[in-house]
């Protein structure tokens, strides 16, 4: 690169035109919710928070507990983008799952 | 009808099922392919493979109530009420993920009928189906849309001492009631032999 001259570049001012008076919004997690449903058996519940989301059997078995009595639980908590992918899951299996903010 | 799943010897679920028991199951199992089908605005079979990779799914809660439980709303709190932003999230979420629902809960259907179909009852009195885990998930999946559906169609609740477990022999119900009974045994015993 013996010849070349190397001007420099011209040094772009990144400061934002957007001043930062807002703070950014904390990144409120989402959750995914599994509703009762009469159909799905308990052991079937149970089963698929094991095998999905590898919870040993007591919390498996207590979360189901949960959508049984308390008519929901939530399930996993995340980015929208993962609790997306968990329902889509839980839809898989055939559990009532719906996703919300936790506000 | 008291064929139920046990662990095979060699690991796995086995279980023996005659010809009656053979042909309902088939039977569910194929009306529940015709169901569930492709998605509305799902690929035509020939299709060019690229355009079904960029097919848009449906966006609309199907109207059929057994398929609107097997796809509900991801947004929608079955208690709350739904605002625009909560349809207008689970229109897109249905968007991409429900035909990839339609096509794995097809699968899962099309792979037991063709394991009932490798059976031959007529040469056995009662042809014993064995399942690898891999077969034995698949299964799984397909008894639980089964008994959504069923019990979909026959409004079913939680109560044990409800009139549906007490029909009388000349209910039209009656024979759909039994069957989801049996199908609830059948996933609860495979179950029992997946969770050791």
């Amino acid at each position: 690169m013996g010849n070349v001259s190397v001007a420099p570049a011209e040094i772009e001012q990144t400061e934002s035109s957007e001043a930062p008076f807002e703070a950014p919004s904390p990144d409120v997690p989402w959750v995914t919710v599994v509703h009762n449903d009469p159909v799905n058996l308990m052991s079937y519940v149970t089963y698929v928070f094991q095998a999905y989301f590898g919870y040993p059997k007591d919390k498996a078995k207590k979360l189901m507990m949960d959508v049984h009595h308390k008519g929901r639980a939530a399930v996993s908590t995340g980015t929208r983008e993962e609790m997306e992918r968990d329902v889509q899951a839980m839809h898989g299996y055939g559990l009532w799952a719906t996703l919300t903010q936790d506000r | 009808m008291a064929g139920y799943f046990e662990t095979a010897p060699d690991g796995g679920a086995a279980i023996a099922l005659d010809e009656v028991e053979i042909s309902i199951l088939r039977s569910l199992a194929v009306q529940f392919l015709e169901l569930v089908g492709p998605g509305p605005a799902g690929p035509e079979p020939g299709d060019d493979p690229l355009a079904e990779l960029f097919a848009e799914g449906p966006t609309e809660r199907p109207a059929d109530p057994a398929l609107a439980r097997l796809f509900p709303d991801a947004y929608v709190d079955p208690e709350g009420k739904a605002d625009d932003e909560a349809l207008a999230a689970s229109s897109e979420f249905r968007r991409y993920t429900e035909n990839d629902l339609r096509a794995r809960k097809r699968d899962d259907a099309l792979a037991v009928v063709r394991s009932l179909d490798a059976l031959d009852p007529a040469r056995d009195r009662a042809a014993v189906l064995t399942l690898s885990d891999q077969e034995s998930r698949r299964w799984l999946g397909t008894l639980n849309d089964l008994r959504l559906t069923i019990g979909t169609r026959l409004d079913v609740d939680e109560d044990p001492d409800g009139d549906l477990y007490r029909l009388p022999d000349e209910d039209p119900r009656k024979p759909l009631m039994m069957a989801y009974m049996w199908l609830g045994g059948l996933q609860e015993t495979l179950i029992e032999t997946l969770t050791p």
